[in-house]
């Protein structure tokens, strides 16, 4: 066995890459769960009631983004595992709207819609 | 000798994490790019409906938020499958997957029946650039969650024959990443698509 087998991990190894950790209980998911579909209901809602678009939008997106998060980071676990993980899946979140909002602003999306 | 079937439950990576999970993590992060491109061609496209029916006439809100509510809460089904099984209930994994496996085949017969109304509208894949771009869209989201689950049910066969036990909680935690992230790309789907006010002709 090399010495390297046998040096303890620090503690920013041992946050970095654990992967042996606690996940949350079943009531902290259905507590999850009760909030994204809140949350769905009040985008739902939107489309009944009468708003102007430039409050609509915003709210929507707002919305989206958070339902986004909760689902990838207490449903997915990124919240409770190693970072890597979240590194991985945020770079290909980040190259993503980066390549398609340049290809939006290049169509003129943003202006012609 | 080392047992093979135990090599692969106690792997010892370079990184210390497991290596099935940090590749599902990568092909997640690559399907950003995928799904990314679909939504932009569709934002490009969805004012061009040439003489075909547009967005904003054709898409039945109700109906589409009662599908994503259930495809929703099949990612609370999901992972109270993976807490059964890493505390060792097998019964309870069990009825979650198959919950799981129900609800994502609701949204799809969901689906189905959308298609069929919008063909019976008139709105056919190659009837304009919009409908080219919504079809394809959400045609690929669909594959991604019969994907699902086929992997969901074949879990479930492995648990009725008794290979799906605690040790493998790991391969429940994969497909879940999976199901999860199929469920997050529709989060956006309903809102970019479905919710933001649609040209209408």
């Amino acid at each position: 066995m090399s010495s390297a087998d046998t040096t303890p991990a620090t503690s920013a190894e041992i946050e970095d890459h654990g992967s042996d950790h606690e996940h949350p209980s079943d009531a902290k998911y259905m507590q999850i769960a009760a909030v994204l579909a809140v949350l769905t209901a009040l985008e739902v809602a939107t489309y009944f009631v009468d708003m102007p678009t430039a409050a609509l939008v915003p709210a929507l997106m707002v919305m989206m983004v958070i339902k986004f998060f909760l689902v990838a980071a207490w449903f997915m676990h990124l919240r409770f595992d190693s970072r890597m993980f979240t590194r991985f899946f945020v770079t290909g979140l980040v190259l993503a709207s980066t390549v398609y909002l340049i290809t939006l602003t290049v169509f003129e999306f943003w202006t012609k819609g | 000798m080392t047992e093979p079937v135990a090599l692969a439950h106690d792997q010892h990576t370079g990184t210390g994490l497991s290596n099935n999970k940090l590749l599902m993590w990568v092909f997640l992060g690559s399907e950003c790019l995928l799904f990314g491109g679909l939504i932009s061609t569709y934002l490009i496209y969805r004012s061009r409906f040439a003489a075909g029916p547009a967005p904003g006439d054709i898409f039945d809100i109700p109906f589409t938020s009662v599908s994503s509510f259930v495809l929703l809460m099949s990612s609370l089904t999901m992972v109270l499958a993976l807490s059964a099984l890493q505390r060792g209930d097998i019964r309870n994994n069990r009825l979650w997957l198959l919950t799981t496996a129900l609800l994502g085949s609701l949204f799809i017969g969901g689906q189905v029946y959308e298609f069929t109304t919008f063909l019976r509208e008139g709105l056919g894949y190659t009837t304009s650039p919009f409908s080219s771009a919504f079809f394809t869209l959400t045609g690929f989201h669909g594959v991604h969650v019969s994907i699902g689950i086929v992997m969901l049910m074949s879990l479930y066969v492995s648990s009725i024959r008794g290979n799906l036990r605690r040790e493998q909680a790991e391969t429940v935690e994969i497909i879940g990443l999976y199901w999860h992230f199929v469920d997050v790309v529709w989060i956006l789907i309903f809102t970019v698509i479905y919710l933001v006010p649609s040209p209408t002709s």
